[in-house]
């Protein structure tokens, strides 16, 4: 399954995040899941939002920079070997898995995976 | 002990007799030899005749980096290129070189200057004098090392880096004197003390320029190396190291008066300010061939003494620098203007023109942080591709300054806008 992500680039400094779960907060947006990469410069939040759009304009409007970037949304089966058999299937030439994290939901967990080809790969996920 | 006391030692009324004749010699040399000049006599209607002396000095049109930068690379040499010996630049304030030219009489009269300033700083021929400027298009590396060559000392070429070659040649070779910035002298210091080997060096004294620095820093590096420490200061524009430099006295820089005559007008009007008052410096190079400058602007902020010294030279002294009158920034000994980083990220399409640059000093070395808005038309998420947006725009600065400077992204609208006066530069270095 497709999904869109939200990514923020936040600079390392007191309250930026606080700022923008703020602003997120007061338009009545639910973050379902983050993930938070940081450098010791600035950092990358990443987040699947009820709604991207929305969020992208209103974090916009307050100077951050926003993306929305499709990524592939796996259901787990929480069975030993999930992740293995999972990405035993993509072949290697398409196998370039720029981050992965996971989304907790009702159901069991969901791996967000963003790679650089999501066609092929859902494709050979068989998804 | 003094180099050349017949010209250190001059009373006032003969230095004001030579440097008098040296000037309506060198106007009427330029006006003949460099068109540009004589273009800006002949707009206000000076001719070389009516500079009797150097009390008319005032009537002459001044000499700015703007001119050299406009005549690049040597439409203001006086002489043909086959006179030409020695090239050096420094950076200019668009990215391009600000290039200076010597011919043989010329390095002769370098050596001269330095070799002065040396021995005030009382190195003599027995000495072995550590020459840890940069050598190259710079000045200061190769004008510290003919200046103690002609001396008569013992000359170790060792430029900038690798601090323990430094060290090992420093003590292995009993060097007794070392030519430098004083930053990279109180990185030294500061390594000497962690090799402890500070008992094993016979180091008695440092010429250090290039560079602001302050009284206490003077003394914090007598302290630590238990020797004395020197000012030289020069320009390339003007010459190099060793246009003035002090004696043990540190009263003031004495001016090499004979070569350069110095004038100190004030920045707003540019009319002559009397002695003690602070304004900027300006110079006339007196005995300079290849390329004579008449009233150049240094845009460096100092004052002025004529009265005698009590080491027994008269030469007029210039006292501590108090900074710059533009935006130029001397980090690590390399000129920087703010323009330079503003031309060099236009290069650069994924971030905007919007920039912050921070000057540090750390650890005894100057450090330059250039902040930089990302832009939002171009921005990743991806941490990858943000490292190497960092790494290019390192490079292009890199390659625009001749200094590494340590990028960082921000987002967007966080830096100030040009309207009105952004602020560009933050400069933590506390110098003055
Ligand atoms: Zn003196």
């Amino acid at each position: 399954m497709r999904m869109n992500q939200i990514s923020v680039f936040i600079e390392n400094k007191e309250g930026n995040l606080l700022t923008v779960s703020k602003i997120l907060k007061d338009n009545n947006i639910d973050i379902r899941t983050l993930s938070l990469a940081d450098t010791s410069e600035y950092g990358m939040l990443r987040m699947i939002v009820s709604d991207e759009e929305l969020a992208k304009k209103v974090l916009k409007e307050a100077g951050f920079p926003v993306s929305i970037t499709p990524v592939i949304a796996v259901r787990t089966n929480n069975k030993v070997g999930f992740m293995h058999d999972l990405l035993a299937k993509i072949p290697a030439e398409i196998a370039n898995i720029e981050y992965m994290y996971t989304l907790p939901s009702d159901e069991g967990s969901v791996l967000i995976l963003k790679v650089a080809n999501p066609d092929k790969v859902e494709a050979a996920l068989g998804q | 002990m003094i180099w050349n006391e017949s010209k250190e030692c001059m009373s006032r009324d003969e230095m004001n007799h030579l440097q008098s004749t040296r000037l309506v010699k060198q106007v009427k040399n330029i006006y003949h030899s460099v068109e540009s000049y004589r273009k800006k006599m002949q707009a206000i209607g000076l001719e070389p005749g009516d500079i009797r002396g150097i009390e008319d000095l005032e009537k002459l049109p001044f000499t700015t980096k703007d001119d050299l930068r406009d005549n690049y690379p040597c439409g203001l040499f006086a002489v043909p290129r086959s006179e030409i010996v020695r090239i050096h630049a420094s950076s200019g304030t668009t990215g391009k070189a600000t290039v200076v030219g010597y011919t043989r009489r010329d390095i002769e009269n370098w050596e001269e200057c330095v070799a002065r300033i040396l021995t005030m700083a009382n190195i003599g021929s027995s000495d072995t004098v550590q020459v840890s400027y940069g050598y190259g298009l710079f000045t200061g590396g190769l004008g510290a090392h003919y200046g103690a060559e002609f001396l008569g000392a013992t000359v170790v070429p060792l430029s900038t880096g690798n601090t323990k070659k430094q060290l090992t040649m420093m003590r292995d070779l009993g060097v007794t004197a070392i030519c430098c910035t004083p930053s990279y002298l109180m990185y030294l210091a500061e390594a000497i003390e962690e090799q402890g080997i500070l008992n094993d060096l016979v180091l008695k004294s440092a010429i250090c320029g290039a560079e602001p620095w302050t009284e206490n820093m003077r003394r914090e590096i007598e302290r630590r190396l238990h020797i004395e420490a020197h000012d030289i200061y020069g320009l390339s524009e003007v010459m190099g190291p060793g246009v003035a430099g002090d004696c043990q006295y540190h009263t003031g820089l004495h001016i090499n008066e004979d070569h350069f005559l110095a004038e100190i007008v004030s920045a707003e009007t540019l009319k002559p300010i009397p002695d003690g008052e602070t304004g900027e410096l300006v110079f006339t190079t007196l005995t300079k061939e290849a390329l004579p400058l008449i009233r150049y602007r240094t845009k460096d902020l100092t004052s002025i003494t004529h009265e005698k010294c009590e080491c027994g030279r008269t030469t007029a002294r210039l006292s501590r620098f108090k900074g710059r009158s533009d935006d130029m920034l001397i980090i690590r000994g390399v000129n920087v203007f703010p323009s330079q980083v503003e031309a060099a990220l236009l290069d650069v399409s994924e971030v905007s023109p919007n920039y912050l640059m921070i000057v540090d000093r750390v650890d005894n070395l100057d450090t330059l942080e250039v902040q930089v808005e990302v832009d939002e038309r171009f921005f990743s998420d991806e941490i990858k591709e943000l490292e190497n947006l960092t790494k290019k725009i390192t490079h292009v600065l890199q390659q625009a300054l001749l200094i590494v400077p340590k990028v960082k992204l921000v987002e967007p609208r966080t830096l100030q806008r040009s309207e009105g006066k952004a602020v560009r530069v933050i400069d933590k270095r506390k110098l003055i």
